[in-house]
Formats: structure tokens, C-alpha cells, sequence
């Protein structure tokens, strides 16, 4: 992507070193506060300056209270009319197989108070395996796999549950800064029962050496808030001669509103 | 989650990135009801960065009550009928910044409240999503008496208010940052 502005102009000549120095720097200052007593931090900055294109994006008043009103209190309903089994497996979209790793992604989601989040529309997308988006603005030159497109979308089970089948996704460059790399990661996109637990974000794979030098992942200045958004390899959800698997659990902030019994068992009102 | 009082921490966000436009559009995303018919408005406006240029890889998503005021609970979304408001719409916006919803006005989901349209919006250098409300221009008593509103010095209190224009249809411009500062909301 190519832009006139001068701070991302500068930008394209940074090294990593410098964003290294930049980012650790960032999580010194943290942990030491974190040890004085500050709170954790369980959410990104949304003011990171070593995500360059962040510095013109980020509000820079603070995010005002508000309580949440009646429409807010619901999200949007998604049914079996919107999502299509099928959708849930990557590897059977087109007439071929995909290359790379075949994996299967699975896990809950739940609420704040660790109640399943039941019925509601999971969306993911990715690179494929050797780290291509098919946009036309990801021109880097790592080939397109026609047998691969890297969306997926399913409702969650009763129980949270959302599981998909994909291939492993590459790591890829970006233009942050000289030999950025983000690492390997799935977006996905979840609802929730209430429009105040919307929520966009990436999951990442175990051991990624380019964590460190992220600073998509380190705009998540504490450790164990970052590590929730790490996948854990699991054995019991491999398959004999099929695809690895990884467990990842997604959790929403609390539910306000009271729930009915139908809600709770994910029971839809007009559907199935 | 087997102690019935710890609340477990939500799991952080990301910035949806750049490369969403292949994901997250679909057919008629931006139509909660079909554009020309009885009822319906065009909501648009400009998503602007801080040096107030345009961004073209933003995404909006809107949720509202009909006119109405009642919340729907239907179905059907992601594959519009046409005819079935959900109440919910997701809107790209363009090369120029611009985005546009075809919708109704949303109506008080309580007597004598300020009808608003909830906006959740997306965007490559946005860490995590940010919230927002959208509220009608008409019926200054209601608006002067929103608990949200009436939290904001005017000068905020602005930037939430749409603009009537003469079709009929609402004007909104978003701005991340900078003079004029759409208020972000944090319902923690």
C-alpha cells in the first residue's frame, strides 16, 4: 500500500530494531507500573505508536461511560438461514484441495460470567498457507491458492461451542516498517447476546518467534491478556490422519440484561 | 467457571486490518430495507482520520430498533429476503471514506426517549473496535433529556447528531481523531 503521508514514508525506512526498541521499551514502562500497582492492562492500547498506522487512528479523548440502553442490551439474531454448515470448512469450497496444513480451530465462547454464548454468528478469515490474503491490495509475492479463500463463518452450539476446519495460515510482510512480519493469525469476528460485547480480534498460533516483534500483538502491553489470544495445540481434537488441532476459548464482557430460559440453551424464536 | 462469582477477563481485541473486504462484505450488507422503498432512509457520512483525511478501510456496523422502537430478534441478516428488518447492517466504506445504509429511522424504545442507532466501527490502524451512537436531529426535549447527552459539554454533545437532509435521509460524518472527535463509548 502506498502512501503520501509523510509519517508512513518514514516509516518504510524504520527497522526493526527500531520498533523492537520502541515496543520493549513500552512493556518495561508497563511492568513497572504493573509492579507500583497499576492495573493490568487486559485490552490493547488503542494509543500504540510502534502500529504505525494507528498514530492518526486512535481517539485521542478518552473513551466516555456510558450505560448501556435497551437496544444495546441486545445484539443481533443469526440462524441456520444466514450460515450454512458447510461454511465451517475451508478445506471444501472450491473443486480442489488446499495446500498447506489442514487444522481444525474449535473452542467456546462465554460470557464474563462463564456462561456459553449459544446461537450466535462466529466469522473468520485468513491468509492461506503461504501467507496471501486474496485482496488485491496484499501484492507481495507469495503465490494464490485456487483451492483456497480463507473465509469461514458458523453459529455456536448450545453449549458456545464453534469449531472450523482450515489450513494453517503463513506469516507475511507488511510494510510497518523494514522486514516487518506479522505472525501467523485467524481473524475472527464474534456478536454476542448484547451489542456491547462485539468483538474483532486475532488468534495466534503457540511458540510464534515474531511475537516479540509484533506490534499488532504487543499493542496488548500485559502478558497474560496477549496469551489469551494464543491458540493451544490439542491432541484430543487431532484427527488420525487428517488435521491438527488447536483449542482456543473466547470470552465476552458480562451480560446485563436478564436472560430468559430460551436464550440460556440457545433456542432461537423463529428459526429451527 | 466453577466459582460462581469470578468473572473470567474478556479476551482482548485486534484491529480487523486491511484485508477484511474479501470476509466481512456480503450482498445487500448495507441494505436493512431495500432502497427506494416505503419508510426507508439513506444514512451516510465520511470516516476521517486525524489529519482529516478519508480513510478508505474502515467498517461500520449499525443496530437499531424499528421505527417503532420495537428490538427485532429476526433472522436473516446475512441473507436479506428484501422485505425482513433485522435491525442490523454492516457498511464498507468506499475509496473516498464514505459509507451509506439504507434503513428507517429508529424510534424511542421507551416513551419520550431519543431514538439513536448504535455503531460499532472497524478500521486497519484501530487497535480494537470502538462504539458509538448516532442520534436523530428532531425532538430537542428528548435529546436535552438523553442521560448520554446531557453527560457531554456541547461541543462533544455534537459530534453524536446527525443531519436531516432535504430527502429525508441522515448525514454522519465519523472522525477518529482530532478537531471534532467522535465521543467513543465504554459500557465496562
Amino acid at each position: 500500500m502506498h502512501s503520501t503521508q509523510p509519517q508512513e514514508k518514514e516509516a518504510a525506512v524504520e527497522t526493526q530494531q527500531d520498533l523492537s526498541a520502541e515496543i520493549n521499551a513500552m512493556g518495561d514502562a508497563y511492568a513497572r507500573a504493573l509492579k507500583d500497582g497499576a492495573p493490568a492492562e487486559t485490552q490493547p492500547r488503542l494509543d500504540y505508536p510502534p502500529y504505525r498506522s494507528s498514530i492518526l487512528r486512535h481517539p485521542t479523548k478518552s473513551l466516555h461511560h456510558a450505560d448501556p440502553e435497551t437496544i444495546e442490551l441486545y445484539s443481533p439474531a443469526f440462524g441456520h438461514q444466514d450460515v450454512h454448515a458447510l461454511e465451517a470448512d475451508l478445506t471444501i469450497q472450491h473443486n480442489g484441495e488446499p495446500q498447506g496444513e489442514r487444522i481444525i480451530v474449535a473452542g467456546k465462547v462465554l460470557d464474563g460470567d462463564g456462561r456459553p454464548v449459544a446461537g450466535q454468528l462466529v466469522e473468520i478469515w485468513q491468509a492461506n498457507a503461504a501467507g496471501r490474503y486474496i485482496h488485491k491490495r496484499d501484492q507481495h509475492p507469495a503465490p494464490l491458492d485456487p483451492n483456497f479463500i480463507g473465509v469461514g463463518r458458523c453459529i455456536t452450539g448450545p453449549d458456545g461451542s464453534y469449531r472450523f476446519t482450515t489450513i494453517k495460515p503463513g506469516a507475511y510482510p507488511w510494510k510497518n516498517h523494514l522486514n516487518a512480519w506479522r505472525p501467523a493469525h485467524i481473524h475472527f469476528s464474534m456478536f454476542g447476546t448484547e451489542f456491547t460485547q462485539r468483538i474483532v480480534t486475532q488468534m495466534y498460533f503457540p511458540g510464534d518467534q515474531l511475537f516479540p516483534l509484533d506490534p499488532i500483538y504487543q499493542s496488548i502491553v500485559d502478558q497474560d491478556a496477549r496469551e489469551r489470544l494464543v491458540a493451544s495445540y490439542d491432541h484430543s481434537l487431532t484427527e488420525p490422519e487428517w488435521a491438527l488441532g488447536y483449542n482456543w476459548d473466547i470470552v465476552l464482557t458480562g451480560s446485563r440484561r436478564t436472560w430468559t430460559e430460551n436464550e440460556a440453551l440457545g433456542v432461537e424464536g423463529d428459526e429451527e | 467457571m466453577s466459582n460462581q462469582t469470578t468473572k473470567l477477563v474478556a479476551t482482548p481485541g485486534q484491529t480487523v486490518g486491511p484485508f477484511y473486504g474479501y470476509a466481512l462484505p456480503f450482498e445487500k450488507d448495507n441494505e436493512l430495507l431495500a432502497p427506494g422503498s416505503p419508510g426507508s432512509i439513506r444514512l451516510q457520512g465520511t470516516v476521517y482520520d486525524g489529519a482529516g483525511q478519508p480513510i478508505p478501510d474502515a467498517i461500520l456496523e449499525i443496530w437499531q430498533p424499528d421505527s417503532e422502537g420495537k428490538i427485532v430478534q429476526r433472522t436473516g441478516s446475512l441473507v436479506r429476503d428484501g422485505y425482513t428488518f433485522t435491525g442490523w447492517g454492516r457498511g464498507s466504506v468506499g475509496h473516498s471514506g464514505v459509507y451509506t445504509f439504507t434503513t428507517m429511522n429508529p424510534g424511542p424504545t421507551e416513551p419520550g426517549a431519543a431514538p439513536f442507532i448504535s455503531v460499532a466501527v472497524f478500521a486497519r490502524g484501530l487497535m480494537n473496535r470502538l462504539f458509538t451512537r448516532v442520534y436523530l436531529p428532531e425532538n430537542g426535549e428528548a435529546l436535552a433529556a438523553d442521560p448520554l447527552l446531557s453527560s457531554l459539554d456541547p461541543e462533544r454533545r455534537k459530534t453524536l447528531i446527525a443531519r436531516r437532509d432535504p430527502d429525508g435521509g441522515l448525514t454522519w460524518d465519523i472522525r477518529l481523531q482530532g478537531e471534532g472527535e467522535t465521543v467513543f463509548l465504554d459500557f465496562q
